[in-house]
């Protein structure tokens, strides 16, 4: 049972202020959703969590299992069980999925371990299964030329080798046909388990209602300024943004 | 200078790399150098004396001293190229080298009777268990002479002849003087002037009609001697419709002040043969490396040169074909990287002198940090051929905005009965692209590793596999020293 911990969180880009003030608990086998309208702090917020260099945290902390990882670089968050699925993946010209996978996976061993090659392939074969993936994916380059759906499935793939404590999908819907759209969540919900605790971050309701979540928060200017269960993604569906600003956000 | 074979012998010490000011780079990973005795020295500096001096340690014929003592006048003659190429040639202390040092001893046979010294270095230069089976085929060029080889006894049977230059000056005259100096003339330039001058070591190999070698003939080359510049000189030729690889890695030793490294390589592929020359180099930080190398394919013949520079102060290198035959074909792969401190300025030249020749670039760079980057290529179609072409493609990468990289492409075709492709791009390792790879788990390091390994991985490929083994082993050793 893990536990991550979104305190007061403050973080700006430059100069400029962008979450201002969030705070927010997910717990192991819970799928949370953050909704909001663009430009709103969603994705800074997923990027600052993971520790992307270009975003300050100005004030307030995140805790995982109640130790701050604020300190920690990208890649020791990463190892310490924090995924990120990311609305544009870089592509890696040259590097195959199966070499990248193999490194990431090999970085998580410890010194002097070897990775068991056979025992390797033999895993991403079966998570691959699991994706109904075709094998000839692993050979293509990262992300290079992928289509959106291709891109998506990709960040699945390497979520379900990693297998984080916690995965913070941003925008896993955008750029996504409906068919696309029912194969990665197809993909997620394979892998939600107990272990895994999942903070969507959405623009549109119509991923919730592939991926149903426990819980829902509205994001605006910062903030949450409304949490409740996936009732909330359907009102919020049915009036609008607006309502949000009129109703939600203190004048 | 000394004249006694005993005297003036000056050990490199370990203590000197650690004074090495160049940033960014752990000075200790690299250090392979320790104690060795010499058994032949002609001391610092050039001069007539010098050549005689080398010339009668190898007792060589006559003929071989004029060669080298005209040499050394045209190396005088010459300019340096600083009119097109980098001042920093100017560095370059011509009375600080040593110009030949050797072991003494007779080129061994069997791994047995390989010095433990020298097995000993193996080892420092970390070679996988891999490539270690393969020292049973590999000669081993250590300083001057070579200092081990048996793969020849194999090949022999064959018919083909595997010396260092040494031996086929003595044993093969007539066939060695038949190609010696004409790919290259001496007067090339003011490196080849200099090498044709006080050349030792390097190989000698010819491939009968129709014999193709079946696995690749190796050697290794490294300096071990503060200020010992290292003058290898090397001729290939494959008789009509033979075939051979050939490969070289190079590894030295890091010292504190410069290395000179000035290598000749000439090759000569008759009608219908293969030549494949493979190079994967990592010189220390200080190393000058200046090689001339160039074939000429006849009728139907190709030459493939895959040239590999990591490390060095200064590489300058451009390796060429002349296509002097219907239908020969030459190609260029190359792969350079540059960090901190250091400049490659490489290349590639493809001299078109028949109808139907065919040539093909490609050349990708890598900078690092102050590290600096050239592509020189020279491609010439004249106007009186037909059926001409020449694909050129270069590619940099750049790993932070202080790199920096040019391109200087020079192609003259002429006449519409040929034709020509240049593409070249320049990219970067973006921020995002280290995120992202850091986001899996992966430190910067082995991040900024992996996305260069992936941009040279589709000529990587064309490396037999030990070879490209050694050569992502390199780069990551470049990249985890050039981080934080």
């Amino acid at each position: 049972m893990s536990q991550l911990d979104i305190k007061d969180l403050h973080v700006s880009i430059g100069e400029k202020a962008i979450v201002k003030g969030l705070t927010l608990t997910v717990r192991s086998g819970e799928v949370h959703a953050i909704m909001g309208p663009n430009g709103t702090g969603k994705s800074t917020l997923a990027k600052a969590v993971a520790g992307h260099p270009s975003y300050t945290i100005t004030s307030g902390d995140v805790l995982l299992d109640g130790r701050s990882i604020l300190v920690m670089e990208p890649d020791e968050r990463a190892r310490a069980g924090l995924f990120l699925a990311f609305q544009y993946p870089s592509e890696i010209p040259g590097v195959s999925i199966a070499n990248f996978l193999r490194a990431a996976v090999q970085a998580r061993m410890g010194e002097g371990e070897e990775l068991d090659a056979a025992a390797y392939y033999k895993r991403l074969y079966s998570k691959m299964d699991l994706l109904k993936m075709d094998r000839k994916f692993t050979s293509r380059a990262i992300n290079d030329g992928f289509s959106g759906g291709e891109k998506k499935r990709c960040e699945i793939l390497q979520m379900a080798m990693l297998e984080p404590k916690f995965a913070l999908m941003d925008e896993t819907d955008s750029g996504l046909d409906i068919d696309a759209l029912r194969i990665v969540a197809d993909g997620v919900n394979a892998l939600r388990s107990t272990n895994l605790g999942v903070l969507m971050i959405t623009h549109y309701q119509r991923l919730l209602g592939y991926i149903v979540p426990d819980h829902v928060h509205v994001m605006w200017d910062g903030r949450i300024v409304k949490s409740g269960d996936k009732s909330l993604a359907l009102e919020l569906e049915a009036k609008g943004y607006d309502w949000v600003k009129t109703e939600l956000v203190p004048a | 200078m000394s004249q006694s074979p005993t005297t003036d012998t000056l050990p490199p010490t370990a203590g000197d790399a650690a004074a090495n000011a160049v940033q960014g780079i752990d000075q200790a990973a690299g250090n392979f150098s320790y104690k060795m005795d010499y058994a032949f020295d002609a001391g610092t500096g050039l001069t007539e004396d010098t050549i005689r001096y080398i010339s009668s340690v190898k007792k060589e014929a006559p003929w071989i001293l004029e060669f080298r003592l005209n040499a050394l006048k045209q190396f005088r003659a010459k300019p340096m190229p600083t009119h097109w190429a980098t001042k920093d040639l100017e560095n370059i202390n011509f009375d600080k080298i040593r110009y030949y040092l050797a072991q003494g001893q007779k080129p061994k046979r069997t791994w047995d009777e390989v010095p433990d010294d020298i097995k000993k270095t193996f080892e420092r230069l970390g070679i996988p268990e891999q490539e270690r089976k393969f020292l049973a085929g590999v000669e081993a060029q250590f300083d001057s002479e070579a200092a081990y080889s048996n793969v020849k006894d194999l090949v022999a049977k064959q018919g083909v002849i595997f010396l260092n230059s040494s031996e086929a000056l003595r044993e093969h005259p007539d066939l060695f003087r038949k190609f010696f100096g004409k790919v290259i003339p001496t007067g090339d330039n003011k490196f080849s002037a200099l090498n044709s001058a006080v050349f030792s070591g390097g190989s000698f190999i010819y491939v009968p009609k129709g014999v193709k070698v079946s696995h690749p003939l190796q050697a290794y080359f490294r300096i071990n001697a503060e200020n010992f510049g290292q003058f290898e000189r090397t001729l290939i030729i494959a008789d009509e419709g033979a075939e051979l690889t050939y490969m070289e890695g190079c590894t030295a030793p890091k010292f504190s002040t410069s290395t000179l490294h000035s290598a000749v390589v000439e090759l000569v592929a008759l009608k219908g043969a293969k030549i494949q020359y493979i190079t994967v180099q990592n010189w220390a930080n200080n190393v000058f490396n200046l090689v001339t190398k160039r074939g000429v394919a006849h009728e139907e013949a190709e030459i493939k040169w895959i040239d590999c520079n990591i490390g060095s102060r200064l590489t300058m290198k451009y390796p060429g074909v002349v296509l002097k035959g219907r239908k020969a074909r030459g190609e260029v792969i190359s792969i350079a990287l540059a960090n901190d401190g250091q400049h490659q300025d490489t290349g590639a030249k493809m001299i078109h002198a028949a109808d139907e020749t065919t040539s093909n670039i490609v050349a990708k760079s890598i900078s690092v940090g102050q590290g600096r980057s050239t592509y020189r290529g020279v491609v010439h179609i004249p106007k009186h051929l037909k059926g001409c072409k020449n694909n050129t493609e270069c590619d940099a990468l750049l790993i932070n905005t202080n790199s920096r990289t040019d391109t200087y492409p020079a192609i003259t075709v002429r006449g519409d009965a040929n034709s020509v492709q240049h593409e070249a791009s320049v990219s970067k390792v973006s921020e995002e692209q280290i995120f992202y790879m850091q986001q899996r788990g992966l430190t910067e390091g082995q991040a900024m590793s992996l996305s260069v390994n992936g941009f040279v991985n589709d000529l990587a490929t064309q490396f037999p596999m030990e070879y490209s083994v050694e050569l992502k082993r390199l780069i990551d050793l470049e990249m985890e020293g050039s981080v934080g």
